[in-house]
């Protein structure tokens, strides 16, 4: 199945997106990877407001390269989301609807994501410079001090996606290697 | 007779190299990825492929860097023993990833302390291998290191008893551990022999030798043909959907090693495994 998705994000929307499906996502989308993510954390620790809302947002786990003159942005595709695993489950439990990135998620955010009714989707990892090629607009939130790191807002239009992981559990990181490897014992 | 090279020479060829490499993929790699675009059974992944194909001409096009992780930069050096470098080597060759990155638009991805962190902002250091070799040329090569795959390396003493079995079994646990983190279909530089640091240091240099290029002792050679396919027998596919092609290669590179040990490390790259070289 292949989906259409604009952010900021109603969970209705989610309930019916399925491990393996695509999704071109448009819409606002903020960049937070690790140092961010650890700031996020600490204003949360000292009960302080977070430089965005987390209600409907779509945080997705990237350091672009600087843009070049004329350029929106440069290269933009996922990190690893394995290390955001320490602050996700908390994120969520607030409102955070999606997030994207690449690669394992651990047991507390696959289980923090079905107790809310979220998402992870994944973006292709290695391919940047054409998910560069999806950003119309970024302009930096705060934080600049952490360089690549620091949250910028992307204005996406069809942002190519892969549900990872579904508001029922579904992962595709089990499920795709089973299901080729269940084709090869057909071949016998 | 001793031959000098100044060292803004080596600056500047640093710099070319640091941007070459992020745009432009190696032609070995770019081959291995169109033929398992071309060869793989599953269609998603085929499609997954396809797609980083189709990324890599954006970048050419667009002069972009291919992944948006434009590494830390590992620079090796071969160096005659019949040059004498006019100023400070290891100071140039920062000045030059600093002229790079900046000129080339790449991101700077480098923290100046590993625990207390902190942006050096220039992507400085550069992590600098030098070899000393007979001659008076000056060989460099720029290799931008992501660490979405780095991250996923790793290494382990083993016991002669382990012999070769225990290498397979090192190397396909890695792979396994590492499923979608690393990017695959990904590349293997695997070291075999030495010490704990220099097996380390084998295993990048495995990554510095052209996939298509196998090793020249016809049994590491098969080893190394043997270790892709069962990598390749594992399902984990392209961006870890599923899928046969999990691994474009794998490099192996040995060493004499000690009677009581038998060290291996895996050292773990992507399909954006970038490497520009020159000669001075």
């Amino acid at each position: 199945m292949e989906w259409k998705l604009t952010s900021p994000v109603d969970k209705k929307a989610l309930a019916p997106l399925r491990a393996g499906d695509r999704v071109l996502l448009s819409g606002p989308v903020y960049t937070a990877r690790d140092a961010a993510h650890k700031r996020l954390t600490e204003l949360l620790d000292r009960g302080e407001p977070l430089p965005f809302p987390l209600e409907g947002s779509v945080i997705y786990y990237v350091g672009p390269t600087p843009e070049a003159p004329g350029q929106g942005i440069g290269s933009a595709g996922p990190t690893t989301s394995g290390r955001m695993d320490a602050y996700s489950p908390r994120l969520l439990d607030l409102g955070q609807p999606v997030m994207i990135g690449k690669g394992l998620r651990n047991r507390a955010v696959q289980e923090a994501i079905v107790r809310n009714g979220a998402v992870y989707l994944a973006a292709m990892g290695g391919a940047g410079a054409l998910m560069g090629g999806c950003v119309r607009s970024a302009r930096l939130v705060c934080w600049e001090d952490l360089g690549c790191e620091a949250v910028r807002l992307l204005e996406v239009e069809d942002l190519p996606l892969v549900v990872a992981i579904d508001s029922q559990g579904g992962n595709i990181y089990e499920s795709g290697p089973a299901a080729y490897l269940n084709s090869l014992k057909g071949d016998n | 007779m001793i031959r000098s090279i100044p060292a803004a020479a080596v600056t500047r060829a640093v710099a070319e190299l640091c941007v070459k490499a992020n745009r432009e993929l190696p032609p070995d790699i770019v081959q291995a990825l169109k033929q398992a675009a071309r060869e793989e059974p599953w269609p998603t992944a085929q499609g997954t492929l396809s797609v980083l194909v189709e990324n890599l001409s954006a970048a050419r096009e667009r002069c972009l860097p291919i992944c948006q992780d434009t590494g830390l930069a590992c620079v090796f050096i071969q160096l005659g023993q019949d040059v004498h470098i006019e100023g400070d080597l290891a100071r140039a060759v920062d000045q030059g990833v600093r002229q790079g990155y900046e000129e080339g638009y790449l991101r700077k991805s480098v923290v100046a302390d590993p625990l207390r962190r902190g942006n050096t902002g220039d992507n400085t250091p550069a992590a600098l291998t030098v070899d000393l070799v007979p001659g008076d040329r000056l060989r460099l090569t720029v290799v931008p290191k992501g660490f979405g795959s780095e991250n996923m390396s790793a290494l382990k003493m083993l016991k002669p008893a382990d012999g070769v079995e225990g290498v397979r079994r090192f190397v396909l646990d890695t792979v396994r551990a590492a499923g979608s983190n690393p990017c695959p279909p990904i590349i293997l530089g695997v070291g075999i022999g030495g010490t704990f640091d220099k097996v380390a240091l084998l295993a990048k240099h495995a990554l510095l030798r052209p996939i298509d290029r196998p090793h020249p002792d016809p049994y590491y050679a098969a080893l190394e043909r043997e270790l892709l396919e069962a990598v390749n027998g594992l399902g984990i596919g392209p961006q870890g959907f599923g899928g046969r092609t999990t691994a474009l290669g794998v490099n192996i590179e040995t060493m004499p090693t000690h009677v009581a040990g038998l060290p291996v490390a895996v050292n773990v790259s992507c399909h954006v495994t970038r490497r520009a070289s020159v000669e001075i």
